[in-house]
């Protein structure tokens, strides 16, 4: 593994973008930001901005531990982003319509056929049905990591059901909070308006008999889920009900309705929170408590959007991942902006055997895992780990991909020894509705707080930081560098 | 709104509410006892607090004999009783936090500091010499819980559904903090003036008995305060008057729908309104709570029944 690129530092000198913070971090003695940074953390801890871990015991309410020094994107970084990302959405989203209707880039022999059809995140109950816009990806988490001055990478999709974006809006709040000063002597780009364009692109796309002012709901597990505070928060900002599966029901009509105290109310866009698997008993997981009975049978008669649409799993399963640069040059004619990193299918012959000569180089994760869970890192793990998992790589070849261990961008952070550089990675937020793809800058900048650590999973001893994409002044770059 | 966020916000009303009546029936029942002890008839002050708490066959389960110890255990931290002080905020939380959006940033904070306060409770903090200053301050966290929504809610529905609940569980909690002392009201039993200044600390109502009649103590006059003067708050005519008030101002909201428990809460309001204490005490002070401890109950039921789980399904 090469030295990680510092994203703050060129040699001894700080980067433009960072100048500003670093006169901060050189002016302020670290136990004044050991003061902040406990401020921050009463102030989450009140209010409650947890994320529930069961089953592990100790407090099933967690705090995110939250990284008071922000993370910080120039303007041209940012646009170059932006740009890749709304290219790789609109190309996830093509390839979901196509896999679902036509089938032609299996027909063309670009992704095998069995690697889709066979995949159990392929949904057949979806097979020739188009949902209201043809949009099947409404919210996505793009999760990039950076290696370089402009090599960022996409290291995975995320078009289920993707969380995070309250911290993301929430961490902004504490640092307007904590250094209204710091925050005044930048341009920040605004994020605040997120849940704005949430509502707005959940709207958009209302089946056509909903009218002007369609009733949308956001459809949550419950209080036991991790991510139960994001949806409450959500909800409040865009002023919509959380709705619990038992809340809902469907008619004889195939018609949603919300169990209210004036009795029962038509609902016409289910931002759910749910797996798929979960959502209806009918036709899926028929132990599911969480879901609704026959919701499917709704949105099948078009009664109902859901966002995101049932079986949009296919489009972020590792194994279909190495195949994404492809899908953006069949479906749109265009390279991919934003490169994926090189992949091996443990499933196919050649790269298995590759794999398991290099398991001390790279990166091994389950096919279908989360969350940092069941993954191994090469070069840090001990022989004993490395053997147990080519024994089982060569029993279920399919479950595993495996990467080149990338030397993650560092960002320095405040830690017990003081401030040191530790890895991050970035997930912007994409919406994409009737009226177009919106990204808001940033997005939520996930650091492993552990020394050396890779892994920024919340799970996994992984934190947050603010992420502040800059504005340019006015007059352009040229003026900005004058000042 | 939702039924399930009523059903919450309407049980967060009740559970505040119950925590901190049980504070004060501890309180005054704590005090009774250490002056009574001399007469060797602290048994029977917590004997009959655990009845009015409704919890007398569950702690009996668990327990061989009724201990000083074993009630206020019971009655604080045991989680095998769903009306002890630690089960009640713990099941307020669980409310409050089902339905955090529907709440104030202030209502959360105050729950949830009291409930993280709570369980990280040392045993040292709650016993002996330290429980009555324990107790004030579960009190004082219901207080604050209550100025959060009186000065931060928006006045919609859900409002009316937390203070519904508040309304609903306060009715049910005076009855039988009353009933705790109904032998001491009821004017057979020996004039004891502790007793009388117990039911009206139980109630937060001493300072207001002497605003109202300005003489000294009288059970009559306690009796009337507590159960037929409006301009106490946690009377019982007060509270039926607070509970039709709500259920109207929601039926207000939904274009006039009633239902039965709105045609219960007039009637008991008016019962109230328009009684008198010498019926109520010809028939038996004892019988006359019994009685509204359970139509408060089947109020509640109908309530649910109307609001909360329309036809069960």
């Amino acid at each position: 593994m090469e030295r990680a690129f510092d994203e703050m530092h060129d040699g001894e000198r700080a980067r433009r973008t960072y100048a500003a913070i670093a006169e901060w971090l050189a002016q302020t003695p670290v136990e004044q930001l050991r003061r902040k940074s406990q401020e921050a953390e009463l102030l989450f801890r009140r209010l409650g901005i947890t994320f529930a871990v069961y089953g592990e015991g100790g407090d099933p309410e967690r705090l995110i531990p939250f990284d008071i020094i922000p993370r910080l994107i120039s303007a041209a970084e940012w646009r170059a982003l932006a740009a890749g990302l709304e290219q790789r959405v609109r190309a996830l989203n093509a390839f979901l319509r196509d896999v679902y209707t036509e089938q032609r880039i299996l027909k063309a022999g670009v992704i095998p056929r069995q690697l889709v059809i066979g995949n159990a995140a392929y949904q057949p109950l979806m097979a020739g049905f188009v949902p209201p816009g043809g949009i099947y990806i409404h919210i996505s988490g793009i999760d990039l990591v950076r290696t370089g001055p402009d090599a960022f990478f996409v290291l995975e999709d995320n078009c289920r059901t993707p969380s995070g974006v309250s911290y993301m809006l929430e961490n902004r709040e504490a640092m307007l909070r904590l250094f209204p000063r710091l925050c005044a002597r930048h341009r920040l780009a605004r994020i605040d308006r997120y849940p704005e364009h949430l509502l707005a692109m959940l709207k958009s796309v209302a089946p056509g008999r909903a009218g002007p002012d369609p009733t949308v709901v956001l459809l949550t597990p419950g209080s036991y889920n991790s991510a139960y505070y994001e949806h409450c928060f959500l909800a409040d900002e865009m002023g919509i009900e959380v709705v619990e599966g038992a809340d809902l029901f469907v008619d004889d009509q195939d018609v949603v309705y919300m169990r209210t105290t004036q009795g029962p109310k038509r609902v016409d866009v289910i931002y759910r929170r749910i797996d798929d698997d979960f959502l209806d008993p009918e036709v899926f997981r028929p132990d599911s408590l969480v879901g609704v009975p026959g919701l499917m049978r709704a949105y099948k008669a078009g009664n109902v959007t859901l966002a995101n649409a049932p079986g949009a799993g296919i489009a972020d399963d590792k194994a279909i991942y190495p195949y994404v640069p492809e899908m953006v040059r069949f479906y749109l004619g265009e390279e991919a902006k934003l490169p994926n990193v090189p992949t091996y299918l443990c499933e196919r012959e050649a790269d298995r055997a590759e794999v398991l000569a290099r398991l001390d180089q790279l990166v091994v994760k389950l096919a279908k895992g989360s969350g940092g869970y069941g993954m191994m890192i090469g070069p840090h793990a001990d022989a004993a780990t490395r053997a147990e998992f080519a024994r089982r790589i060569q029993e279920r070849p399919a479950d595993y991909i495996a990467q080149p261990t990338l030397a993650l961008s560092t960002v320095p952070t405040l830690t017990e020894e003081g401030i040191a550089p530790r890895h991050v990675d970035l997930r912007p937020f994409v919406l994409f509705g009737r009226d177009g793809v919106t990204i808001v800058p940033g997005g939520l900048t996930r650091v492993a707080l552990r020394k050396g650590s890779l892994i920024v999973n919340s799970s996994q001893g992984g934190g947050t930081k603010d992420t502040w994409v800059l504005e340019e002044p006015p007059g352009g770059a040229a003026e900005a560098a004058a000042c | 709104m939702l039924s399930r966020t009523a059903d919450s916000l309407f049980w967060m009303g009740r559970y505040t509410e119950r925590a901190a009546n049980l504070a004060r029936g501890l309180a005054v029942t704590g005090r009774m006892a250490s002056l009574s002890a001399a007469l060797g008839q602290e048994g029977a002050e917590w004997r009959s607090l655990l009845v009015a708490s409704g919890g007398e066959q569950g702690f009996l389960e668990r327990h061989p004999a009724i201990t000083p110890e074993a009630v206020i255990d019971w009655l604080l931290h045991d989680r095998s009783n769903p009306s002890s002080i630690l089960s009640c905020f713990e099941a307020a939380r669980r409310n409050a936090r089902a339905v955090r959006t529907a709440l104030t940033v202030d209502m959360w904070g105050a729950l949830n500091d009291t409930w993280n306060r709570l369980r990280s409770l040392a045993p040292g903090e709650t016993e002996g010499e330290a429980l009555p200053a324990f107790l004030e301050w579960v009190r004082e966290r219901v207080l604050l819980f209550n100025g959060a929504a009186q000065d931060t809610m928006l006045r919609g529905e859900p409002w009316l559904f937390v203070q519904l609940g508040t309304a609903l569980e306060r009715a049910d909690n005076t009855a039988r903090l009353l009933d705790v002392r109904h032998g001491w009201l009821a004017g057979g039993a020996t004039a004891e003036y502790a007793q009388w200044q117990a039911v009206l600390a139980s109630l937060s109502a001493t300072r207001s008995y002497q605003w109202v009649y300005r003489d000294r103590l009288d059970p009559r006059r306690i009796a009337e305060l507590v159960i037929l003067r409006p301009e106490l708050p946690r009377s019982l005519v007060a509270c039926f008057g607070r509970v039709k008030e709500l259920l109207e101002a929601i039926a207000t909201q939904h274009g006039g729908r009633r239902g039965e428990c709105h045609r219960m809460a007039g009637a008991m309001h008016a019962e109230l309104a328009y009684g008198r204490l010498e019926d109520i005490l010809a028939g038996g002070l004892h019988e006359f709570l019994t009685r509204i401890i359970r139509r408060t109950a089947e109020l509640g039921e109908e309530i649910e029944r109307f609001y909360i789980r329309p036809g069960a399904g």
